[in-house]
């Protein structure tokens, strides 16, 4: 019998418990089984015709599709900030605002300026700020959720100075495919944006180092000095990339309105983001990622969010649950739990032979 | 419970995924003796510690104490403490942003009210009773390595305790350190308190302990009283096998002789980094094993350092093979064929989260260049071939490193460096914390190393290691270089006299 005690260490059960996915999957199966029994129509999806007159799907999945994509971009930039720099961005939503004001501003009326141009230009933009963000972080060693408060603070105002504290729209009915839907595709766009800015990451981090130099300066950043990395440089680019994010999410919000309003656009979408970094069972300390774990993470956060509204909770209580859904998580990815819970195996083990 | 015994281990299990640690180990401890546990780099004894403070849970066996009833509870180190227990572990666990003063105090003061005053008074006393350099409001982190390790001892053994735990409290002091622990120790004993003391240092086990507990691959070999186990002995039941002769080494070295004419491999001129090093010059021949001894604090480590451009260099100028380079940064020296394993194993060495496998690759991938990572499967065959090269006990090669026993650690590290196959090595202490038999291994690697055309720096605080290994020593003295010597002159009373300034 003692010698059963001592395999169940590395029995499937316990590999599964481990397993870093297991907490978001757990969490995903757990809104599943409560919506299937609460009320299955929730999993309902129609076929519709829109405004533009393009059939399309609707329907509480297809929502936590679109929007949760905007949260998995997010992720992915913010993984790698968490990683490199032990702390987490919360100027997302503000420098969201600034992009997607700029490229409102490049577009505005009847502009013929290509949209990739005013793209790109968003691009810049929203990699400076996050420039700024990292250098304030990595040279200045200050810590990010303080540098990143600067920004927090006066991001929508910029967005609103840049384009004069004016509300213009954007008439070019094509722009609207970018947060909608393209003609003939009834599945929302955002979602095939995630899909390629995770094709990209994906690619990025099989055929860089970027996995590697990120993580060894997250977990010690002296020992990566003395093999020869640049962990200041690292941490920025690490902000750079989240700005990159963050103008893709820009461009899908301003898509989504052909306009934008300041103070409201992508609003606590940074809480959200960070959520699905530690929903996704990275620590947010810093050091080991694992990026597939976070876009996991990011989709699951907003089937929660969906969920909530389709129980008619206001927007104003969203917070409140997702605070518990925060001390659910610390709590079970805390050691004392998981040796608890590895105990209780054990013995149930035991039970079992006996 | 045995005559006399404070403390008794019955059957002891423990495994890790992989691992199994600990298989039914014994070990007793009695009142007023230093017990010596000894074992090659994994074979346990930090786990069988852990397990005995309540750091790891036991899969199996029992814990007696001396005056309590029964199998005694002990689910963490605060347990542990309260039944009388007190520790300084392996690798230190004190918090660097802290005042020595709260360190001291840290997680045993009752209640809320904080005394700052009388805490910082204690403090001092301590400090001064036991001769430690350092300050009671300075901040740990700004103390060296050895400051640290005996400001954990002092705090360890400040606390009213039965038993005292040292695992390799002595790996980074120097001589006049260990003599200071060692009275400690010796006074402790006659007030009948258990000391079990962790080292890889032979000698020292033979000057203070009364009896030896020897573990190999997580099992319990044998108890011996010290008169019955010569040294010899000891070592073959570590290994469980007889060791090579230290004796053939004597022979390969200090054959090395500078030939007219040549060019060193690296030349510094007023080299000076703002550690608070002199300027100084260094020349390494190509082929050539040299050595920095002096006293702890005495720029040994800072010299390298600013070899290697590990501290912010505010001056002088280095030549390799004749050609003048900047190195400003660790990556300018890496790429100019230098690599430096680094004193602070924990600190700078390591980067714990990652495997084994990442450790090992992690400079030559930073010298390979960010577009070129290793595939996964030559990263592996790397580690693996290191793995074995060194012997490194682990898992597998996704093993983090932090879990590792320290002695592998190092093995993991001078792995590193040995695979960006550079032309100058510099090691800061490579030996510490590693076992008796791999200590050879490690200093005929150097040796055989130097023969194939590596110019190695060896570094370390066992003098006799260095006069086996280099044919040249710097000495260093108050962060000045103050003397070479080679030749007849590498011997133990010439060196010494050179340390302490003798013959000035
Ligand atoms: N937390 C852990 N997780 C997994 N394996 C571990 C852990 N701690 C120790 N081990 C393994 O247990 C074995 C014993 O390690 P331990 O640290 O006790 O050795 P040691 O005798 O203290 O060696 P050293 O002289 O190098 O300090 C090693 O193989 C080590 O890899
Ligand atoms: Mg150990």
């Amino acid at each position: 019998m003692e010698k059963n005690v001592k395999k169940s260490d590395d029995s499937i059960v316990m590999r599964i418990v481990r397993n870093q996915m297991f907490i978001p999957l757990l969490a995903l199966a757990v809104l599943f089984i409560f919506n299937l029994i609460a009320d299955p129509s929730f999993f309902k999806i129609m076929a519709t015709t829109n405004n533009a007159g393009n059939s399309v799907l609707t329907g509480n999945p297809i929502t936590i599709l679109d929007m949760g994509s905007e949260l998995a971009i997010l992720a992915i930039g913010m993984t790698l900030v968490t990683s490199a720099s032990g702390g987490q961005d919360i100027s997302v939503g503000a420098a969201v605002a600034i992009a997607g004001s700029v490229i409102l501003r490049v577009l505005r009326g009847g502009s013929t300026v290509p949209v990739i141009f005013a793209f790109l230009l968003g691009c810049v933009v929203a990699a400076l700020f996050g420039a700024f963000n990292g250098v304030l972080v990595a040279y200045f060693k200050i810590q990010p959720m303080i540098a990143t408060l600067i920004l927090y603070t006066a991001g929508r105002s910029i967005a609103a100075w840049i384009n004069n504290n004016e509300l213009p729209v954007i008439i070019d009915p094509k722009f609207t495919y970018y947060g909608g839907t393209i003609p003939g595709v009834p599945i929302p766009t955002p979602f095939f944006i995630a899909v390629i800015c995770i094709i990209i990451i994906g690619l990025v981090l099989k055929f860089t180092n970027l996995r590697l130099y990120t993580q060894a300066v997250g977990v010690n950043e002296n020992s990566s000095r003395l093999n020869g990395l640049n962990p200041a440089f690292i941490k920025v680019l690490s902000f750079v990339i989240l700005g990159l994010c963050v103008a893709v999410v820009g461009l899908i919000k301003v898509s989504r309105l052909s306009t934008i309003n300041y103070s409201v656009v992508a609003k606590d979408i940074e809480m959200d983001a960070i959520l699905a970094v530690a929903l996704g069972g990275n620590a947010l300390s810093g050091g080991k990622f694992n990026m597939a774990s976070s876009i996991l993470g990011a989709y699951v956060i907003q089937f929660l969010t969906t969920t909530l509204y389709a129980f008619k909770v206001e927007a104003a209580a969203l917070p409140a649950y997702k605070a518990v859904v925060v001390i659910v998580l610390v709590v079970i990815s805390a050691p004392t739990v998981r040796d608890w819970f590895s105990s209780l195996s054990k013995k149930l083990k035991v039970k079992e032979v006996a | 419970m045995k005559d006399n015994a404070v403390l008794e281990m019955r059957n002891i299990h423990k495994s890790f995924p992989g691992v199994r640690a600990l298989q039914g180990v014994d070990f007793t401890l009695r009142k007023g003796e230093v017990h010596a546990l000894m074992g090659e780099n994994g074979a346990g004894k930090s786990t069988l510690i852990k397990v005995l403070t309540g750091v790891y849970g036991k899969d199996e066996g029992n814990i007696f104490m001396d005056g309590i009833e029964g199998p005694v509870a002990i689910h963490s180190p605060q347990d542990a403490q309260k039944v009388g227990i007190s520790t300084v572990y392996q690798e230190i666990t004190l918090c660097p942003n802290l005042s020595v003063a709260e360190n001291m105090f840290i997680g045993r003061t009752s209640g809320v009210g904080q005394n700052w005053k009388k805490m910082n008074k204690d403090t001092e006393k301590i400090l001064r009773s036991l001769d430690i350099p350092a300050t009671a409001t300075q901040q740990l982190g700004t103390c060296s390595i050895a400051i640290q390790q005996m400001i954990a001892i002092a705090r360890a053994v400040d606390m009213d305790c039965k038993v005292l735990i040292l695992d390799e409290p002595t790996s980074s002091l120097d001589e006049q350190e260990v003599e200071k622990l060692f009275k400690l120790m010796r006074d402790l004993r006659s007030k009948g308190v258990g000391i079990v003391f962790v080292t890889h240092f032979l000698d020292q086990v033979y000057e203070i302990c009364d009896r030896i507990t020897v573990m190999r691959d997580g099992q319990l070999v044998g108890e011996y009283v010290i008169k019955d186990l010569p040294r010899v002995k000891l070592v073959s039941k570590m290994l469980g096998k007889e060791m090579d002769d230290m004796s053939d080494i004597k022979s390969e070295a200090k054959t090395y002789e500078r030939k007219a004419g040549e060019v060193p491999v690296l030349e510094a001129e007023n080299r000076v980094s703002d550690a608070g090093i002199k300027p100084f010059n260094f020349h390494i021949d190509k082929g050539e094993v040299n050595g920095f001894t002096g006293l702890l604090g005495s720029g040994r480590s800072e010299c390298v350092r600013a070899l290697f451009g590990a501290d912010r260099i505010t001056g002088g100028t280095i030549k390799m093979k004749g050609k003048s380079v900047k190195i400003t940064k660790p990556l300018d020296a890496m790429k100019n064929g230098i690599a430096y394993l680094p004193e602070d194993r924990k600190g700078d060495g390591i980067v714990g989260d990652l495997s084994v496998r990442d450790n090992i690759i992690l400079a030559q991938q930073v010298l390979k260049g960010f577009m070129k990572p290793f595939s996964k499967a030559e990263a592996n065959k790397i580690a693996d071939e290191y793995i074995k090269l060194l012997s490194i006990k682990t898992a597998s090669a996704d093993t983090p490193i932090k879990s590792l026993s320290g002695g592998n650690q190092q093995k993991c590290i001078l792995a590193r460096w040995l695979f960006t196959h550079p032309e100058y090595l510099i090691l800061d202490e490579p030996t510490r914390g590693i076992d008796v038999g791999t200590k050879v291994d490690i200093q005929k690697l150097v040796l055989k190393l130097a023969s194939e055309g590596m110019s190695v720096t060896f570094i370390s605080s066992e003098l006799d290691e260095m006069l086996r290994t280099c044919s040249r020593l710097v000495v260093m003295r108050d962060r000045k270089m103050v003397g070479e010597l080679s030749g007849d002159d590498l011997n133990q009373s010439k060196v010494m006299s050179t340390i302490a300034g003798g013959d000035e």
